[in-house]
């Protein structure tokens, strides 16, 4: 517990305290702490004196924010329209079976998470996976079945 | 001393405050204009889009929710035509698949139903989620909110997931209140009798069954 | 620690001069797109560290400036390389052309063929960036100075001239006359919305209240357009420049910086760019000596298309929930807070000090008479050069997607350009010489848009497409008002059962009643747009529609329920390579007998198509038509085959 009111103490104190930093601060536990509890939630609630429905309303409502832990590696295969026309649900659908996961779902044993964006700007080069924070442009079965051993 | 503007509501010359919203205005003149998610103690929120009405302005005709548009001098009005109509009639065809309860619907929205001739039936087949019931109007919550200061319903999720939850800690808070259960227009909101936990609406719940 | 801090606009100056008296014009600049997720993607950083380590070989350190840039523009040929002074552009370059490219071209100063621009009708190899078909005809006034900046270091963006027009507003224009000149240019906002910028600058300087609040709107949510954060990865002084003047010109003295958390060095970038700026006091207080105090904060998003929209913005930058709100009063009179407030998209405010240093006439006379200036567009999909163009307002479609994108790749057929994200409109062939402006675009029932331009051909499906736009907006809807949020899972659930088989007579009537419906009355302008895209591909390509509804046929064969993959048993050579490679092992067959696939098992995913090898072509996609039964027949041998 102590853990995460030390992450929180220190969010809230970057953004000076401030309420209209509630976002800002949500995103700053996300990264470091790779999902959002329900204490973190409450913590951030207490120390930055929001009520909860306003902090889970924003945790709720955003793709970035995970009230579930995630797996080790995140893969995130990109939706959006030129990625779409070059052939993402090919991709996804690819990724999918290969990694035995639906786009949302973590595995059994937290190794990896699958998940879909609905832009990520790469839009050019489509279709676009990110792994790991690494984009990858249109990679071939054999370079993502290299990818998923090498992380195994 | 708010200046007073003079405005026509379904041909009916009106005077108004500078301030007021069309919904008040034609109210004080005697016109009832249907709404779902307004409610006068609260700030209009503009959810429900029942109240829309059409106005228009140096030749310009617009779609807008009366419960949030100000009054303008020499703005002409109409809350009733084929288009307001036709707009009612879609709102209530759309939301009669989630407050469905025995084939039929209730209360406000069967007024609706049958003012406007809405086929509650049109979209059933569309809709493919376990009903609701609620509207996601948000008078409860904004009512806990604005209102009662306590803070214990709230909205989480976006689109078709955003639903209203209670936050069983806060919840503790407010066992006297009941001000929700009575407020909401389609009556759903669930409670015991001793009103400390609302199963299936608490928050914790809503999260169990995201995974 | 140095106080680099400009007090005076003499001070400025001579830093100018001083930067400028460092840098050699005769001096070799290999500059590399790595300032971009994109150009990282394709392994720009590798060919970076391999010209440090070759240029360190050759002795050539302190001779050859290696300069990491933001987007160059020609995305598709990615990683791209130029050497200047001569502005030699090398295109799909590998770590391995490193070492020539080092001892060819910045030892001896010879051209590598191999590597040029090559022309795939005449064979004419074009060296110079300038001549490329790519970029001859575009006229990139905002995004040109990419390639000659590194984003992370303020001094390039001061040498090319950067906040001459910061100066040239604070000490010799008043306010209202920096609006009066936004408002002679006609600059219109690049946004989307296309609302005229000196308007609503003027309406923010005059409302009522303070404090004033500026915005930059960097969501860029509509998918297939990145550039607002090329430029904000690229050149964030350009945009911070044309912020600053206008915080003068509206007497705001915080700014906020929205920026969707999807561009995470585009965030890093603009946070650099602000602390370098703040050091030399083009930001905070006392701007160089002028008495104008500004301040900016960078609100980053959280994933929520909608969230770009205007009250949602400043809903989000006030700590609250990123939701539309009810609003009939314009920001610019109240915003955040409740306090007047100006939101700018990216490419607008970046068109400011444009149009501060060359004058509100020089922009008029780019582009059309009610669109004025040059636009940024995404130019992706299914052309042969995909990237980032700007061209005139006025420039057709065609030679957007033909002169400069190079036509349709693979020898395909141009079937339809979509513009305008979700709120826009696909559009077909017979309408390519249609000018790309504000106006005309929308008089076809489509718009222009922020930029977004995703050219579509003979293998997409129109149907699928409009099914994808509006999963789109109901997985991105807010879900506040009725409309928006039932309509649209209306919507999703009518062209699901269309694209998959199970459309019926009355749907079309239905989406159209529906799509009304959102129109009239939703709470915002997404909601009121959302059926764009199902109502503009009805209206050009109808007919895909009746045949998807009325014969479960997928003209462009994409919707997997309505498609089945079958072998040409003429044309198979039994290599076994589609059965090794399907993953559900659905194709029977041998060493010399036809292989065929077991339709019960088949789930659809193209790979077979794919790996058939192109002179065989024996896998097809059938479509509303009864697959022919197996045959388990030996194979006909093709010459040569």
């Amino acid at each position: 517990m102590s853990h995460v009111r030390k992450a929180v103490r220190r969010a809230v104190g970057s953004y000076y305290g401030s309420k209209d930093g509630l976002i800002q601060i949500l995103l700053d536990l996300q990264s470091e702490l790779g999902w959002l509890s329900g204490k973190v939630l409450r913590e951030v609630s207490r120390q930055l004196g929001v009520p909860a429905t306003r902090v889970y309303q924003i945790a709720t409502y955003y793709k970035a924010f995970s009230l579930h832990p995630k797996g080790k590696h995140i893969i995130t295969v990109c939706m959006g329209t030129a990625c779409q026309v070059r052939g993402a649900p090919t991709l996804l659908d690819r990724i999918s079976t290969m990694l035995n996961l639906k786009p949302g779902e973590t595995s059994r044993d937290m190794r990896f998470s699958l998940e879909t964006v609905n832009c990520l700007g790469c839009c050019a080069m489509g279709p676009m996976v990110v792994i790991d924070g690494v984009y990858h442009s249109n990679p071939s079965i054999s370079q993502l079945e290299e990818i998923f051993e090498s992380v195994k | 001393m708010k200046k007073l503007v003079t405005l026509e509501i379904d041909k009916k010359q009106v005077k108004a405050k500078e301030g007021m919203t069309v919904l008040q205005a034609a109210k004080e003149a005697g016109i009832e204009i249907p709404t779902l998610c307004y409610h006068e103690e609260l700030k209009p929120y503009g959810a429900c889009r029942v109240c829309s009405v059409e106005v228009e302005k140096g030749g310009r005709v617009r779609i807008v929710a009366a419960c949030g548009y100000k009054v303008e001098e020499g703005l002409v009005v109409r809350t009733r035509s084929p288009r307001v109509d036709k707009i009612r009639r879609g709102i209530v065809e759309l939301i009669a698949p989630t407050v469905m309860a025995n084939k039929d619907v209730t209360g406000e929205i069967k007024k609706l139903a049958n003012e406007y001739g809405a086929d509650i039936h049109r979209f059933e087949s569309r809709f493919r989620a376990t009903p609701m019931r609620c509207i996601l109007c948000g008078i409860c919550v904004r009512y806990c909110d604005e209102v009662v200061g306590a803070h214990a319903i709230g909205f989480v999720g976006r689109g078709i997931d955003r639903r209203v939850v209670f936050f069983p800690e806060e919840a503790k808070a407010c066992i006297e209140c009941r001000a929700c259960a009575d407020i909401c227009p389609v009556c759903e909101i669930p409670c015991d009798t001793d009103f400390v936990v609302f199963s299936g609406f608490s928050v914790d719940d809503w999260l169990a069954r995201k995974v | 620690m140095v106080n680099k801090k400009l007090c005076s606009p003499e001070e400025f100056e001579k830093l100018r001069k001083d930067i400028l008296s460092k840098k050699d014009p005769n001096r070799s600049i290999v500059s590399i797109c790595t300032m971009s997720a994109c150009g990282q993607a394709r392994g720009s950083l590798n060919i970076y560290q391999r010209f440090q380590e070759e240029i360190k070989h050759a002795g050539l350190e302190g001779k050859v400036e290696i300069k990491g840039t933001g987007c160059q523009g020609f995305c598709e040929r990615e990683p791209v390389v130029i050497i200047f002074p001569e502005g030699i552009y090398y295109l799909d370059v590998s770590t391995e052309d490193v070492p020539e490219i080092v001892s060819k071209t910045l030892v001896k100063k010879e051209v590598l063929e191999r590597l040029v621009y090559k022309d795939s009708v005449s064979g004419e190899k074009v060296a110079k960036g300038a001549e490329i078909p790519f970029y001859k005809s575009q006229s990139p006034h905002v995004f040109g100075n990419n390639k000659y900046i590194n984003p992370r270091d303020i001094g390039d963006y001061i040498a090319l001239g950067g906040y001459a027009s910061l100066h040239k507003a604070l000490f010799q224009m008043t306010p209202e006359r920096v609006i009066e000149q936004v408002k002679k240019a006609n600059l219109r906002g690049r946004g989307g919305g296309g609302f005229p910028t000196g308007l609503k600058w003027e309406t923010t300087r005059n409302a009522p209240g303070t404090p004033k609040y500026v915005l930059i709107n960097c969501d860029e949510g509509d998918p297939g357009a990145y550039m607002d954060r090329s430029l904000m990865e690229g050149n964030p002084h350009s945009v911070l420049e044309g912020f600053i003047i206008g915080a003068y010109a509206m007497g705001a003295h915080q700014g906020f910086i929205y920026i969707r958390q999807e561009y995470p060095l585009a965030c890093e970038n603009v946070e650099i760019a602000l602390k370098q700026a703040e050091e030399y006091g083009f930001l905070g207080e006392d701007i160089l000596g002028s008495g104008f105090d500004f301040k900016v904060k960078v609100h980053r998003g959280a994933g929520a298309f909608v969230s770009g929209e205007s009250s949602a913005l400043m809903s989000a930058v006030e700590g609250k929930v990123g939701e539309p709100r009810m609003k009939y009063t314009h920001n610019a009179v109240e915003g955040v807070m409740g306090k007047p407030s100006c939101l700018n998209n990216v490419e607008t405010w970046a068109n400011i000090p444009l149009i501060i240093n060359k004058g509100a006439n020089w922009f008029n006379s780019i582009g059309t008479e009610r669109s004025k200036g040059t636009k940024i567009f995404s130019l992706v999909g299914k052309v042969n050069n995909t990237g980032l163009v700007e061209v005139p307002m006025g420039t057709t479609l065609r030679q957007i997607i033909y002169d400069i994108g190079g036509g349709i790749r693979g020898g395909k057929k141009f079937k339809g350009v979509q513009t305008g994200g979700p709120s826009g409109g696909i559009l077909p062939e017979q309408y390519l010489d249609t000018p790309v402006d504000f106006d005309e675009l929308t008089k076809l029932g489509s718009m222009m848009g922020s930029g977004g331009m995703v050219v579509m051909d003979e293998d997409t499906c129109m149907v699928d497409m409009a099914r994808y736009f509006i999963n789109f907006c109901c997985d991105e809807s807010c879900g506040k008002c009725i409309p928006g949020r039932e309509g649209l899972r209306v919507l999703r659930e009518i062209l699901t059962d269309i694209c998959e088989g199970k459309g019926k007579e009355g749907d079309i009537e239905a989406i159209e009643d529906v799509a009304e419906l959102m129109k009239d009355a939703s709470l915002c302008a997404m909601g009121r747009t959302a059926a764009n895209p199902a109502l503009t591909t009805l209206r050009y390509f109808r007919e895909e529609y009746e045949a998807h509804i009325k014969e479960k046929r997928c003209p462009a064969k994409v919707c997997k329920s309505l498609i089945n993959y079958y072998i040409d048993p003429e044309r198979c050579q039994a290599c076994m390579i589609c059965m090794r490679n399907c993953p559900v092992g659905a194709i029977n067959g041998g060493k010399d007998l036809v292989h065929w696939i077991d339709q019960e098992k088949c789930t659809k995913c193209g790979t077979c198509f794919e790996v058939c090898p192109p002179r065989f072509s024996a896998v097809k996609k059938i479509s509303g038509e009864p697959v022919p039964p197996p045959q388990r027949t030996k194979v006909i041998r093709k010459k040569g085959g």
